[in-house]
């Protein structure tokens, strides 16, 4: 806590320490490599207006969520009274982050949106799976079409199409379950890691398949034991994709589920912490602050292999 | 194994097999799009309300007195208006960050990171964020401003102490596009950068011991070779920012006014808030022409990159 209260209460100084500390440890690193000779000064003169358009965009980025880090802390006097928001004037308290979790149904939306999400990329995975094999590898030019036919589907975005699911949902009787979630959200997964998958298992090469059925494996067998395996790296990076699109969509949990503990994150959090025209502000900043974090890593983590995917589907598609 | 029930032979058939592996996938998006989707044109041409759910056939009134409607028409307007303004400055900086990140560079990991940041954080948390930095009384960036004396007695921008980002029409819809951008961008720079990498190495190979420079490889080479990648980046973005209600949805629900309503939004708010789900079906269903243009123009695009 004491060490808390230090890093926000001089987090600027903090900051800009780190940054030309990283900067001058690079050049000096360099320097030693190459040597301080004229060339390798001019080097690094030529190259740093790259580093400056780098930074300049990460300031963008990063920007509200440097505000939403800094507000998890503040005390509300010195959040509302004569606004200051960069800096502490007042203890950083913890409080809000208590309120959040105690207080709050916060932790009921991350529970929700967990069971959606794991068991959506459950269906997900059971229905892409042979599906996106079967686009590769299996069928002509009929598969091709059915292809497009998927990709067609990207175009009714949740917008047009959240008026007649709403109706079915209620015909089901699944109104305020995440059920209805789970029912629906395959429906924009599917096709998406359909085509992602489909790059994916292209890279697999075709020859270790035809050893597999000519050592008497059958289709079927081949696709479980050989591509499968193979194509792992692939299917995880569909996971964690397909996970976080369930994360972010907003507009059919928003229509299909009006009961406030079963409600999900992207749902819960901007309409249960907003009480009319009062706003917590600090638990709302923390509570998105929260879930970006972990999600931003995902992204980073996998984004090579998404990358990866959409060259082998799309491109050389 | 299960499958050893069956007849071998059918399992060593490669279309037996497709079809099996393709059908339920596409059985279950057939039946949970494609009949929402008649069920919204049904929904178009009748009265059904949230009260009364028999659906009767009403013609193409609910289309006529959308199309009548002042609001719907301004609506529609702001709707292309901010999705073609905001595609300007997505493809601008997505260009820039794609050169940017197929490069090796010191801290290119952290960097990334924070870059994909408004990607990866769901819309509606994201907005969160924006709202407080777009507050009318306690906005940051506000404060900035009031420090560099371009607010406050004697701005230069405002005498005012606020701009009030999402209390003024013009602001509020600079606002939204800005937002915009920021959360979309990255998408867009991950697909350029699916394209840029594409790009055979022994073009790039050839190109240097030609002689060519950084900007004549960029402009000569990689630009045209990634134009049609560019052109799905374009769409996949349009498409998402068209479909979108979120944003606006926490910023403002479309106000000041009517300045920032959106097709989804209003469609939202007549159908759902407002109970009446035929109109609000009819509303949505005039993005759908655009989207499927859109999708044409994509499609042959994709095509004929795919012929060169």
């Amino acid at each position: 806590m004491a060490l808390l209260t230090w890093i926000l209460t001089n987090f600027w100084t903090l900051l800009l320490f780190l940054l030309v500390l990283l900067i001058g440890l690079r050049i000096a690193w360099r320097l030693r490599k190459y040597g301080a000779t004229r060339e390798e000064f001019s080097y690094i003169l030529r190259r740093s207006p790259f580093y400056f358009v780098v930074l300049i965009f990460c300031f963008f980025a990063v920007s509200p969520f440097l505000i939403m880090f800094l507000h998890t802390f503040k005390a509300d006097g010195d959040l509302y009274r004569r606004p200051q928001p960069f800096i502490f004037r007042q203890e950083p308290t913890i409080e809000h982050l208590d309120a959040l979790f105690n207080n709050t149904a916060y932790l009921d939306f991350i529970r929700n949106s967990i069971v959606v999400g794991v068991a959506v990329v459950l269906i997900t995975l059971v229905l892409s799976l042979p599906a996106a094999y079967a686009l590769a590898r299996l069928t002509g030019r009929w598969g091709e079409r059915a292809g497009i036919l998927m990709f067609l589907v990207y175009l009714l975005p949740p917008t047009l199409l959240f008026i007649p699911m709403f109706r079915i949902v209620v015909l089901l009787g699944l109104k305020d379950s995440p059920m209805s979630l789970i029912v629906v959200y395959p429906t924009f997964t599917v096709p998406f890691s359909m085509w992602l998958l489909q790059g994916f298992f292209k890279a697999v090469p075709p020859e270790l398949e035809e050893a597999a059925l000519v050592d008497g494996y059958n289709r079927v067998e081949a696709f479980l034991r050989v591509v499968l395996p193979l194509s792992l790296p692939g299917i995880i990076s569909t996971v964690v994709f397909t996970f976080t699109l369930t994360l972010h969509e907003f507009i059919y949990g928003l229509v299909f589920i009006a009961d406030t503990r079963q409600r999900t994150l992207s749902v819960g959090v901007p309409t249960e912490l907003i009480l009319g025209d009062v706003y917590f502000w600090q638990p709302l900043l923390a509570a998105a602050l929260i879930i970006a974090i972990p999600v931003g890593l995902a992204y980073n983590l996998f984004l090579d292999s998404l990358v990866q995917g959409f060259t082998m589907g799309a491109v050389k598609g | 194994m299960a499958n050893l029930a069956l007849p071998a032979f059918p399992l060593d058939n490669r279309r037996f097999v497709g079809l099996l592996f393709l059908a339920p996938a596409l059985i279950y998006i057939l039946l949970l799009v494609g009949f929402p989707f008649l069920l919204a044109i049904a929904f178009g041409f009748s009265d059904v309300t949230v009260g009364n759910t028999d659906l009767s056939f009403v013609g193409l009134r609910n289309f006529e007195a959308v199309w009548e409607n002042d609001i719907f028409r301004q609506v529609f307007e702001t709707t292309i208006r901010f999705t073609l303004i905001s595609q300007v400055f997505i493809l601008l900086f997505a260009n820039i960050l794609a050169i940017i990140f197929t490069q090796e560079f010191t801290g290119k990991w952290f960097a990334r990171f924070i870059f994909i940041l408004p990607w990866a954080t769901p819309v509606s948390l994201a907005m969160i964020g924006w709202l407080w930095m777009l507050d009318t009384k306690y906005s940051p960036i506000d404060y900035l401003l009031l420090q560099t004396g371009f607010l406050g007695p004697g701005g230069l921008l405002s005498k005012d102490r606020n701009l009030f980002w999402l209390a003024s029409p013009d602001l509020a819809q600079i606002s939204v596009i800005f937002v915009q951008v920021w959360r979309m961008t990255p998408l867009a720079t991950v697909i350029l950068m699916a394209g840029l990498s594409s790009i055979p190495t022994d073009i790039l190979d050839q190109a240097e011991v030609d002689g060519s420079r950084f900007m004549r490889t960029l402009l000569q080479i990689k630009l045209p070779l990634i134009l049609p990648i560019m052109v799905i980046a374009l769409l996949f973005s349009m498409i998402t920012m068209f479909g979108d209600m979120t944003v606006v949805y926490v910023l403002t629900r479309g106000g000041p006014v009517d300045y920032t309503r959106v097709l989804g939004l209003y469609s939202f708010q007549v159908g759902i808030e407002g109970g009446n789900l035929a109109q609000g079906a009819a509303i949505s269903l005039f993005a759908f022409p655009l989207l499927l243009a859109m999708a044409i123009f994509m499609l042959r695009t994709a095509s004929r990159a795919e012929v060169r």
